[in-house]
């Protein structure tokens, strides 16, 4: 087994503990900078010294999603805004969007705890890391990048589409990793058939997956398509973006880098912590975060934690499974994080849409597709097609500026679909994992 | 601020020595590495000790764009694929795409001179630096990203597109400095002032704007729609990317970082120097890149150039604006565009035919770009669902290969205009 | 039974469709029905004419993109309910009307419309069953 950092990863539960009230209480400490926290924390009474023992983290107030929204842009900033080198942001323009700021350091640090993630999957210097998924705000391509190229590998940064390309350079580079949503793995694999290739005619041997989620069964698909071992990342771009858990492979679950976060699961009703091994809301708490501490975070991902903390591979850090769902609506497509209410907000400052939609979502040829069905009032339609065409791009534009993806919109008669009464149901989800 | 102020104001014949030594060192380095180059080499036995002078320069060979798709994918490499760090690739054109790659070293270069860029442009730490050019395997992204950090100030890394989450943003971070192409720039004020935001309002105070020619007018619309400085810069994937030479705020032409991108001009059809101020092709000598340096590269841009020290302090040569292409090449939003490829999208498209038109014109600030197809009995349906789905097929295709949204639009046959039996194969209506 | 129609692309261009008509009556061809279909950026144009074949070469040579597609000329019993009738047995037996348009007959008391299907040879039989009288084509070229 080869490790990033053997002394960091191989730590002993105790020696971790001591690590992790040590900076538990530098967070509370760097968050009291940040507006929000000296408003939220001072309200409670809460302060470093008021940590004694790892348990007394359950008297802190939890952040959630609409905090991090609320507080847009600077009120959970830590550091100077002079300090800050980068930021990332989730998609939405809809006061949806939420803001991470990094320093130096914490750059540093990711990139740090990807190479570990990488490493862990086997990768070394030699490796040819293609990587596939987008670059830009998006903390998918950016993270993943960094830490492949601390590793060393030879860095391809194609992000996502334009398939041919994609096992073009499979074949011309003798790419041997690449990081790739299992959906768009699935569709690449069928062109690879299409035109007449096999793995044989690649060098692959490690798929890693992130973005989204899937079945084991697609996984067992996708390793015996590709004949590679398939290893799952997960991650959140409050939490720095992907490099949050990693899979050894050895045992079921993602290490969680428990030097870096305290993971708790929770009732997400009640709020009430859970015993280990029960399904639940994981919640993150940063421990070495300078610009944009984050304390007891809701991720709103739901899975278990594994009771068992010691691995085979060497490795004591606790082990998530994979995500089984979500505790709000958000749908994955293509990997981007997409909120109904989003689709919502922008077709209804259409004054030609009428206020009944829905999305519909399936899969073509293995992608994601997303269509979304809008009544036009009766008062739009003058017997022109132009128009109708026209008001088809005005939508589509719409939406893609706001959730970055492109859909299909299906303009249908008054009447058509379902009324808005009660619970109409908004998203009708065909895709099979 | 001067990021590097021993090589930026360095006194010239002191320069002209680096070069000597760094061409004589590079010309061993590629004798011993390239399998390329050593073919060139052993037919004039060249070495390094055959360069006394600069002059001797004109003893080597070009190098041309040709050189490095026949030689695709790793036939320019001077190291082991171990050594290699990044890769990146321009759109394939027929065959096979452009690649370029890059060491460890090579992206230090690279972060140094892109932050030698925005410094000149007048950026500095405490800015923030928006930057709007793709990311991914175009050069324009990463490399103004890794120049910002190396500089120090806070990057975000936008990449293009989402003009109303680009405003928002730059709005609510109070950006500063803003990367883009010139075109993009002046579109983003437009929808601005559509979405209600004055963008003479905007903290922003320095563009530094490239990968499209752009005019002195063009400047003027940006500078008062922004209220900011706007400054050109300048670079292409073969050589390192965006970092070759960066406009100043004296506006007088485009600093080149000639200690590491050594610079010449020539007629291109002698391949003889120009004089100093005419026009010719900027050919590019790259004195200190590892992974794959090239000699004498033709870089098809018309510039011309000058070795006056400038106003601003820096006695690096400067260059003109590019005046324009020695080739068909076309820049659209940044990408370059040869219309070679979209025939051989038609071509491989079933049901189309290779007879086409590019249409390029600018819509509020933003180049748009429209293929016309001819539509003969061979490729025409009874059925609006064919046609438009044909339509469909070559616009998916094109945009595949281009990385670029195009229209398609369908046109009866023979009716592209057609000049001495050849299709005139583009219409230019941008202006400035 | 099955008439040729010719169908042509045309651009939205003005003036392209008097062209058309003018290439037309030079050959002193004569339209018997006629429809123009429209997206915003092209349309289609498909008509019936005495004398398909020299229409269509006619076209080519002026360079219209112009081909011959089969449908099918039906009567229908002008009175309320007439239409729908016909499209009733065609529906019935899942045969899917591409497009149709209507059309003058000199005969009194019946109206004609021009339908295009998939399946055509179906469709007469279809239609003959349901007892609709689908109209020869030589009639229809010389109405």
């Amino acid at each position: 087994m080869n490790y990033w950092d053997r002394n960091i990863e191989t730590i002993g539960r105790e020696e971790l503990a001591a690590l992790q009230l040590q900076r538990l209480k530098e967070t509370v400490a760097r968050a009291l900078n940040s507006p929000y926290y000296r408003k939220v924390l001072g309200d409670n009474n809460l302060s470093p010294d008021s940590i004694r023992s790892l348990d007394d983290l359950r008297r802190f107030p939890f952040t959630a999603k609409d905090d991090l929204r609320a507080s847009y842009p600077r009120a959970l900033l830590a550091v100077d805004r002079e300090e800050v080198v980068r930021m990332h942001a989730s998609s939405g323009t809809t006061g949806q969007s939420t803001v991470v700021y990094h320093n130096l350091q914490d750059l540093e640090n990711w990139t740090g705890l990807v190479a570990r993630c990488l490493v862990m999957a086997g990768a070394t210097r030699g490796d040819v890391f293609q990587n596939m998924m987008s670059y830009g705000l998006f903390t998918g391509g950016i993270g993943l990048h960094y830490g492949a190229e601390r590793v060393g590998m030879m860095v391809i940064p194609i992000g996502g589409g334009n398939t041919h390309r994609q096992i073009q350079f499979f074949q011309d580079f003798g790419t041997t990793i690449i990081h790739i949503t299992p959906s768009y793995a699935l569709h690449v694999s069928d062109v690879i058939r299409d035109l007449g290739l096999s793995p044989d005619d690649f060098r692959l041997r490690v798929l890693i997956f992130g973005a989204e989620p899937y079945s084991e069964a697609t996984r067992e698909k996708l390793e015996q398509l590709y004949r590679v071992r398939a290893l799952n990342c997960y991650g959140l771009s409050e939490m720095n973006g992907p490099g949050v858990a990693f899979e050894c492979g050895m045992n079921e679950g993602m290490h969680v880098w428990e030097d870096s976060y305290i993971v708790e699961v929770i009732d997400p009703e009640s709020g009430d912590l859970l015993p280990p091994g029960d399904e639940g809301e994981i919640v993150f708490t940063t421990l070495t975060r300078e610009a944009m501490p984050l304390i007891r975070y809701r991720s709103r991902d739901l899975a278990r934690l594994y009771e068992r903390t010691d691995c085979s591979c060497g490795r004591n850090f606790r082990r998530l499974s994979r995500i089984i769902g979500r505790t709000d609506d958000m749908l994955i497509v293509r990997g981007v994080n997409v909120f109904p209410s989003q689709i919502e907000h922008e077709l209804m400052r259409i004054p030609e849409v009428g206020t009944n939609y829905q999305i519909l979502l399936d899969r073509v040829e293995n992608l994601d597709r997303m269509t979304v069905r809008v009544e036009i009032t009766g008062r739009t339609f003058h017997g022109e097609v132009g128009e109708l065409r026209l008001l088809k791009k005005k939508i589509e534009h719409a939406l893609k500026e706001e959730i970055l993806i492109t859909t299909e919109i299906e303009l249908m008669e008054p009447g058509a679909l379902p009324p808005s009464q009660g619970k109409a149901k908004r998203v009708i989800d065909n895709r099979e994992m | 601020m001067i990021w590097n102020q021993e090589i930026e104001c360095m006194d010239p014949r002191e320069l002209g020595k680096l070069q000597l030594v760094r061409l004589q060192k590079l010309v061993d380095y590629l004798g011993e590495r390239s399998s390329f180059y050593r073919g060139k080499f052993t037919a004039g036995k060249i070495s390094g000790d055959a360069i006394k002078n600069l002059s001797d320069l004109k003893k080597l060979p070009f190098t041309r764009k040709t050189d490095l798709r026949d030689s695709y994918p790793f036939g320019m490499f001077c190291v082991d694929l171990k050594d290699v760090r990044e890769i990146h690739a321009s759109s394939g054109t027929t065959g096979n795409p452009t690649v370029v790659a890059y060491t460890g070293n090579d992206i230090k270069l690279w972060s140094e001179v892109m932050a030698r860029c925005l410094t000149i442009a007048g950026a500095g730490p405490e800015d923030i630096v928006q930057n709007a050019y793709g990311y991914g395997l175009f050069t324009g992204g990463l490399g103004v990203h890794y120049g910002a950090l190396e500089l120090g100030a806070a990057v975000v890394p936008m990449s293009s597109g989402g003009t109303k989450r680009q405003l928002k943003l730059m709005h609510d971070f109070r950006t500063t400095v803003i990367t883009c192409t010139p075109s993009y720039s002046l579109f983003m004020a437009e929808e601005a002032r559509e979405m209600g935001i004055d963008p003479l309002k905007s903290p922003i105070r320095i563009g530094v704007l490239g990968a499209e020619p752009w005019t002195e007018g063009l400047r003027r619309e940006i500078e008062a729609a922004w209220n900011m400085t706007a400054l050109d810069i300048y670079g292409l994937s073969e050589i390192i990317g965006p970092g070759v030479a960066q406009e100043c705020p004296e506006k007088n032409g485009l600093h080149i970082f000639s200690d590491v991108f050594l610079p010449e001009v020539i007629d291109p059809a002698t391949g003889e120097d120009c004089p100093e101020g005419d026009d010719g092709e900027l050919v590019i000598t790259t004195l200190t890149k590892e992974a794959i340096p090239l000699l004498r590269y033709r870089t098809g841009d018309i510039v011309s150039i000058t070795y006056q020290t400038c106003e601003c302090g820096r006695t690096l040569p400067r260059i003109s604006k590019v005046k324009g292409r020695t080739d068909d090449m076309l820049i659209i939003r940044g990408i370059n565009v040869f219309p070679s490829q979209i025939e051989a999208v038609l071509l491989e498209v079933e049901g189309a035919q290779p007879h086409y038109q590019l249409v390029v014109e600018r819509v509020k600030g933003l180049d748009t770009l429209e293929v016309q197809v001819e539509v003969d009995e061979n490729v025409f349906s009874d059925e609006i669902r064919r046609l438009q789905d044909l339509r469909h097929r070559i616009k998916k295709e094109i945009e595949s290969v281009l990385s670029l949204v195009v229209e398609v639009k369908l046109v009866e046959p023979k009716t592209i205009e057609r000049s001495m039996g050849k299709a005139k194969r583009v219409i230019d209506r941008r202006r400035g | 039974m099955r008439v040729k129609q010719i169908s042509v692309f045309l651009e939205n261009k003005a003036g392209r469709l008097w062209e058309l008509t003018e290439t037309l009556r030079e050959k002193e061809l004569n339209i018997r029905a006629l429809s123009l279909a429209d997206t915003s950026d092209f349309g289609i144009l498909r008509m019936i004419v005495n004398r398909p074949e020299e229409a269509f070469d006619a076209l080519k040579e002026k360079g219209f993109a112009a081909a011959v597609t089969e449908v099918l000329a039906v009567e229908v019993p002008d009175r309320p309910g007439g239409l729908a009738g016909v499209l009733k047995a065609l529906n019935d037996d899942g045969v899917n009307v591409e497009y149709m348009y209507a059309f003058v007959e000199k005969k009194a008391g019946n109206a004609a419309v021009v339908i295009r299907v998939e399946e055509v040879e179906r469709s007469v039989s279809v239609l003959a069953a349901a007892g609709v009288t689908i109209l020869p084509a030589d009639e229809v070229y010389n109405l």
